[in-house]
């Protein structure tokens, strides 16, 4: 209920402060989300799993966005930033499907 | 990158299978997720709600972001060089059609002055050729020379010599009685009957007294006229009078005939 509230209070925040993002986040914020939405999913499918933990849920989180962003980081320095981006958002996309897909049948047994 | 999903980590296959065969699983779900949302606040909930607060908030900022900001705001920075890049080429290519086209205007103005002027040229040499062949009227300062002549012994010899001194004096339009223009192609010569007091000036008759108006210089007309053996000394030799009077604003009205050459053509 609490991890309800906090998205939507965050997504209000965001929606109604309007921050500018900081020149140097902004090619990593995009990759940051979508790092994020995998553990998030991951959590999700989790707790339906019932082996839920918060402590772990916490450092795939933090260490999620860190690792996506340094690698679009690593990428820049190498010549290769967007294709690495790419690719790292195919990944990531792809185990979003696949914790979505194990949260579906948990949920409607299909 | 740690995975997300703690525990045994299954691949796809052993999911698509796992849940078909144990009917104990899927009830087990919808608890935990009704359970987890009924749950009393804890840690856990906590953290994982400060954390999407956290998802959510970069989210909606980079939604914003991309939607309020230039399309250019999340572009890499090879793809910028490349627009700058082509952007001053561009602006190359504009400068130097400007400065092309500043070239073009430049010489059209230049033509359009010098047309400009050659009309003004021309036109003040139609003006100086109008008032010489006598085709339109003229104003200006000059003298008035009266030349009385009771005996009628003042004859086109006379007057033309006095035509001749206004010329050398610079004269530069000359009239007779406010009727005949003299101009390059008049002829003065004297009447049937010389005692009569007449004249013919182009084929007209001009009768005494006879007045000659000419534009010029004021001064050096009346010397012209008056000068030892001049105009007034003749004339009295023959029995007239002549008074000369300056003005400022002498107005020559009449024109002359205009000029009809038959046989004359422009050599080339």
């Amino acid at each position: 209920m609490i991890a309800l509230l906090g998205l939507v209070v965050g997504v209000i925040a965001g929606l109604f402060l309007e921050p500018s993002v900081p020149l140097g986040l902004q090619p990593y914020l995009p990759i940051a989300v979508v790092a994020a939405l995998d553990a998030t999913f991951g959590a999700l499918r989790a707790l339906l799993d019932g082996i839920f933990d918060e402590k772990v849920f916490v450092i795939s989180f933090v260490s999620n966005v860190l690792v996506a962003a340094l690698i679009v980081y690593l990428g820049d320095q190498l010549g290769v930033g967007s294709q690495l981006s790419t690719g790292v958002v195919v990944v990531l996309g792809i185990r979003i499907f696949s914790n979505v897909a194990a949260i579906r049948r948990h949920l409607f047994h299909a | 990158m740690p995975d997300a999903t703690p525990g045994p980590g299954p691949d796809d296959e052993t999911r698509t299978v796992r849940p078909a065969p144990s009917p104990r699983t899927p009830p087990d779900g919808r608890r935990r997720l009704l359970g987890a949302l009924r749950a009393h606040p804890s840690r856990g909930q906590a953290v994982a709600g400060v954390l999407l607060a956290l998802l959510g908030f970069a989210a909606a900022v980079q939604v914003n972001a991309v939607r309020s900001d230039t399309p250019y705001a999340g572009a890499r920075r090879d793809d910028l060089v490349q627009l700058l890049q082509s952007l001053s080429a561009a602006q190359d290519r504009a400068a130097s059609q400007l400065a092309e086209l500043e070239d073009t205007r430049d010489a059209l103005e230049e033509s359009t002055d010098q047309r400009a002027t050659a009309l003004q040229e021309a036109k003040s040499q139609l003006e100086a050729l109008q008032i010489l062949s006598g085709t339109v009227g003229a104003t200006g300062p000059g003298i008035r020379i009266t030349i009385r002549d009771p005996d009628g012994t003042v004859g086109a010899r006379t007057l033309l010599n006095a035509v001749e001194e206004l010329r050398d004096a610079g004269a530069e339009a000359v009239e007779i009685n406010d009727d005949a223009r003299v101009v390059a192609q008049t002829y003065l010569s004297d009447g049937a009957d010389l005692t009569d007091g007449e004249l013919i000036v182009d084929g007209r008759p001009v009768r005494a007294p006879y007045v000659l108006e000419a534009i010029g210089s004021t001064e050096t007309l009346s010397e012209a006229v008056v000068f030892p053996g001049g105009l007034t000394d003749e004339v009295e030799a023959l029995g007239g009078t002549v008074t000369v009077e300056t003005s400022d604003e002498i107005e020559i009205a009449s024109l002359a005939p205009e000029p009809d050459t038959e046989f004359v053509e422009p050599s080339t």
